[in-house]
Formats: structure tokens, C-alpha cells, sequence
């Protein structure tokens, strides 16, 4: 269960994996940089519902051939470059959604459901392009359309979390967006900032806010696994890294270079 | 007494959601963030809610993420507010992006709730300062979210108004149509029309958007400064310094 390192984790995603990632508060940067390394190609991500520094980082290095979001951008950073020239020259699929109709396919997944109505949509031209989202009769108003999502089934959750314990059990707290994205998927592999003795299902604190590893397919450490995004109670964003990375990653040369310089290799608190 | 142009937009915005009780806020929106908070602010007795998407401060986060989207499909939210790359004159709203779809050569973040939240709010204001033709078109060239819908669609939200840097307008969600309900002060009929893609309604003699009161400005610069900079302490820094 508790692999030795994040490149052993990042190695258990196959190519051509539906991957899910959450949109902040949890990012696997290091899991993330540790995929770009493996060689890892033709991923479909799925945004919860949205995408930012990573999602632009794994296009940007040629890993995704597909993208189901509500946005991508870089937050107060900017817009996100390598995700933008990406749909300019069409190397990427997008599929464009909103973000309740992202949660509410992961929610159909979740219970095992083929779809899930949601109001809204109609009219707009994202149901346009997306042949996939059916539109039916309400059929307990008949005179009413709704919108059906088929569900999403990621092949993997991944995400960044404060605490682990030996049997695989993954302490979230608040974020419990990260226990739908963890029932929802086939497999969820999650990095950690620490592993506990302690079983966190037997503490009556930590039980509630803990993913039970049934769930979950695998677990490394990574300190400061979602640097330079932000672990609440952990560690804030790093900002000046983030516009840094905003303004480098406007040309494929300056991707490369930011690439580069926060690569594995070159990243000795992440090398094991 | 003197004040800016951030203390002037949102003093405009909040003269327009008073009457609301639950007011929630997207992301990278800090003057309709302080508009609600400055509403707020304004009618403690009524025990206004205010969410702010992004905020950590317990008074104004919700539980998890999909709790904003589950409240505003039971009807639970008043008010909300939301932006575009483009805003035509039939309120529909672009958030992502100007060209042929896929591939299109401008392409924005995307549709974030919008698709969502535009159908089930009661009052959404769209916000957007920079007043021009390039922003308010004819006809947007993606439809994000459109402004109105045809009557087998539940629709119990959509457009009030549409406040810029130049002016405030009311939408007739009847006549599907925007009209102008006052002209920021320094600025003229002549330079609405000129900037504007699309046609509006208006009377001749519009009135004129009202000032920030000096009570209005000593809240903005002492409690919503304060409970705002947490969220956005850059754009604090720069309204307040």
C-alpha cells in the first residue's frame, strides 16, 4: 500500500488513463511532475470542476489528449498558457462542461448510475458540442426538458493530502470533494505529507473527515506534495513561483525552461 | 469626500442587491465581493448571508464545493454575480472564448458555473468594467450561458443588470432587452451609445448613478476592507492604501 517513492506511485497510471484532479487545496504537484517524468501520454483529464497549475503543466509536457472541465486558468495568475495554445491548435480534445453538471456525473458514477439530471444547460452552446449530454422530458413534467449527464468514471482520483496511516486510510478533513472523486473513480492513489502508526478510523476526530482505504490502490510520501499550490494549515501558494510559471509557460521555450528547473531531478526535497 | 472609482462601482452594485438576503460571490469578482459585503454591512439587522467562493473565513465559505450549486437549485440563493469575455444584448453571456469552436483563436477559462447558476438565481448582475464594443456585442460568438430561454426550460433565475464603468443598466427579461437606468456621473449618453455593440433602450434624459454617502465610504474603508482583504489582498491594497 505505502510505496517508497512518488515516481513508484506515478508508475501505477497506465497511458490512456481517465485521471480525475480537484481543483485546489489538494493538487499532487509532485505526483504530477513525477507522472511528466514517467513518460505518461494520452491522459483524459476530468477537472473537479476546475483545472489550474498541474492540468496546464501535463498538457504543456504533451500527456493529455483530452480535457473535461469547467475552466482552466491560473487563478488570480492569469490565464492558463499551455492549455490555451493547446485548444488554438487543437492537440488537445476539450470537452467543455459547468461545473455542477462535473460534479454531478461523478455523482452517477458514485452510485452507480448511468446518468444524472441536472437543470441548466439548455440553450447554451457547451450542450451544443457535447453530443454525450442527453436531453430529455421531464418525465414528471412533460412539458419541461432537462438535461441528462452520462456518468463519469475516472480510472484514477489523484490528489494530495495532509496524513496517511499504515493501512491506507486518508485523513482529507474538510475537503470532502476528495471522498466523491474517491468513490467515483476505479482507483485513487494519493500522496501525503506524513504517514501515521495511528489507525485514523479509530480516532473518533479524525474518523469523519478520513477516506477509508478500500478505496484507495496506493500512497507515498511527498513533503510538499502540492507546492507551489497551497496545503490548508499546511503551506499558503507560492504566488511569485505561480506568475512566475504564468509568465515562462506564455512560449514553449520558457515552459521548458520553468519545466526544467522544478523537474524531478532538479528537486533534491522530492528525490528519494 | 473624495473617492475612488473601486468605492464608486461598489457602492452602485449594492445599492442594487439590497433587497436580497442570501447574496453569493464566484471567484476573481472582488468588487462584487465587496458590494455584498458593504450590503451587508449596511443592513445588520436583517442577518444578510454572504458566500464568497475562495474565501477561509467560516462567516462566508460554504461546507464543501458542490454545497453553492446545490443551494442555488433549491432556490436558496438571491443573488449572484457574473462577468464575460463577451455580453451581447440579449444578456447571453461568453466565458469561453471568440472563434470557431473547438479550435477557436481566443479561447477564456470556461464556463465555470455559469451554465448553471444563470438559470436557477434569481438576481444575477452581470459586472464588467471595461465598457466597449469589443465586450458588449451584437450577438456573443459562444453562448456560455444565455440570458433567456424558451418556455419548456425551468428557469426561475437570469439577468437584472448589467453595471460597467460607464453605466448601470436594468434587463427586461420580458423584452429581453437592456435599458439604461443611469449614467455614471462625468460621462454622457453619447459615450454609452458610442461604446455599446448592441441596441439598448433608453430615455432621453437619463438619471444619474448617486454617489457613495460619507457613511457609505467609512464603512467601505474600515469593515469591508477589512473582511475583503483576506480574500483579495491585492485588490485591498490598491482600493485601500
Amino acid at each position: 500500500m505505502i510505496k517508497e517513492t512518488s515516481y513508484e506511485l506515478a508508475k501505477e497510471i497506465p497511458s490512456g488513463s481517465k485521471i480525475a484532479i480537484f481543483k485546489d487545496s489538494s493538487v499532487p504537484m509532485t505526483l504530477g511532475l513525477n507522472m511528466i517524468k514517467s513518460g505518461i501520454t494520452d491522459l483524459e483529464i476530468v477537472t473537479v470542476p476546475t483545472g489550474g497549475l498541474l492540468v496546464d503543466l501535463l498538457i504543456g509536457s504533451g500527456c493529455v489528449t483530452s480535457v473535461e472541465t469547467s475552466g482552466v486558468s491560473l487563478g488570480e495568475a492569469g490565464p492558463a498558457p499551455r492549455f490555451t495554445e493547446a485548444i488554438k491548435n487543437g492537440s488537445i480534445t476539450i470537452k467543455d462542461s459547468t461545473c455542477p453538471a462535473i460534479y454531478a456525473g461523478l455523482q452517477a458514477s458514485e452510485k452507480g448510475n448511468p446518468f444524472m439530471p441536472l437543470r441548466g444547460l439548455l440553450g447554451s452552446d457547451i450542450l451544443t458540442h457535447r453530443n454525450d449530454i442527453k436531453e430529455i422530458d421531464n418525465p414528471f413534467s412533460p412539458k419541461e426538458k432537462i438535461v441528462c449527464l452520462p456518468a463519469i468514471k475516472p480510472d484514477f482520483a489523484i490528489f494530495h493530502a495532509p496524513l496517511a496511516d499504515r493501512d491506507g486510510n486518508i485523513y482529507v478533513g474538510i475537503r470532502q470533494e476528495l471522498r466523491l472523486l474517491a468513490h467515483a473513480s476505479a482507483n485513487t492513489l494519493v500522496t501525503v505529507e506524513k504517514v501515521t502508526n495511528l489507525n485514523l478510523l479509530s480516532d473518533p476526530k479524525l474518523a469523519p473527515g478520513t477516506i477509508p482505504a478500500f478505496y484507495v490502490g496506493g500512497v507515498a510520501v511527498a513533503r510538499g506534495g502540492a507546492k507551489p499550490l497551497n496545503l490548508p494549515h499546511h503551506y499558503d501558494s507560492d504566488f511569485q513561483q505561480i506568475t512566475r510559471y504564468a509568465k515562462l509557460a506564455k512560449s514553449e521555450e520558457g515552459f521548458s525552461e520553468w519545466i526544467t528547473q522544478n523537474s524531478i531531478e532538479n528537486n533534491n526535497a522530492n528525490q528519494k | 469626500m473624495r473617492f475612488n472609482s473601486q468605492e464608486f462601482l461598489i457602492h452602485a452594485i449594492a445599492k442594487l442587491i439590497q433587497p436580497s438576503n442570501t447574496i453569493a460571490v464566484g471567484v476573481l469578482s472582488p468588487i462584487p465581493g465587496s458590494a455584498a459585503l458593504l450590503s451587508q454591512q449596511l443592513s445588520k439587522q436583517r442577518k444578510k448571508k454572504v458566500f464568497i467562493l475562495g474565501s477561509n473565513n467560516p462567516k462566508f465559505k460554504t461546507s464543501h464545493g458542490v454545497e453553492i450549486f446545490d443551494l442555488a437549485g433549491q432556490g436558496r440563493i438571491d443573488t449572484f454575480f457574473l462577468s464575460g469575455g463577451q455580453i451581447d444584448g440579449f444578456a447571453n453571456v461568453n466565458l469561453t472564448g471568440i472563434g470557431p469552436y473547438p479550435k477557436q483563436h481566443t479561447r477564456w477559462s470556461g464556463a465555470f458555473g455559469s451554465a448553471y447558476l444563470y438559470f436557477l438565481i434569481p438576481q444575477v448582475i452581470l459586472f464588467r468594467e471595461k465598457h466597449n464594443r469589443e465586450v458588449l456585442v451584437e450577438s456573443v460568438d459562444f453562448i456560455s450561458a444565455p440570458g433567456s430561454s424558451s418556455e419548456n426550460t425551468y428557469r426561475t433565475g437570469g439577468p437584472s443588470h448589467l453595471v460597467t464603468n460607464l453605466c448601470v443598466f436594468d434587463f427586461n427579461r420580458e423584452e429581453k432587452q437592456f435599458f439604461l437606468r443611469s449614467i455614471h456621473p462625468k460621462h454622457s449618453l453619447e459615450e454609452v451609445l458610442d461604446n455599446t455593440g448592441f441596441n439598448f433602450s433608453y430615455s432621453p434624459n437619463p438619471a444619474i448613478t448617486t454617489n457613495p454617502s460619507e457613511a457609505v465610504l467609512n464603512t467601505l474603508r474600515t469593515e469591508v476592507s477589512e473582511e475583503i482583504s483576506e480574500i483579495y489582498p491585492e485588490f485591498a491594497k490598491n482600493t485601500w492604501p
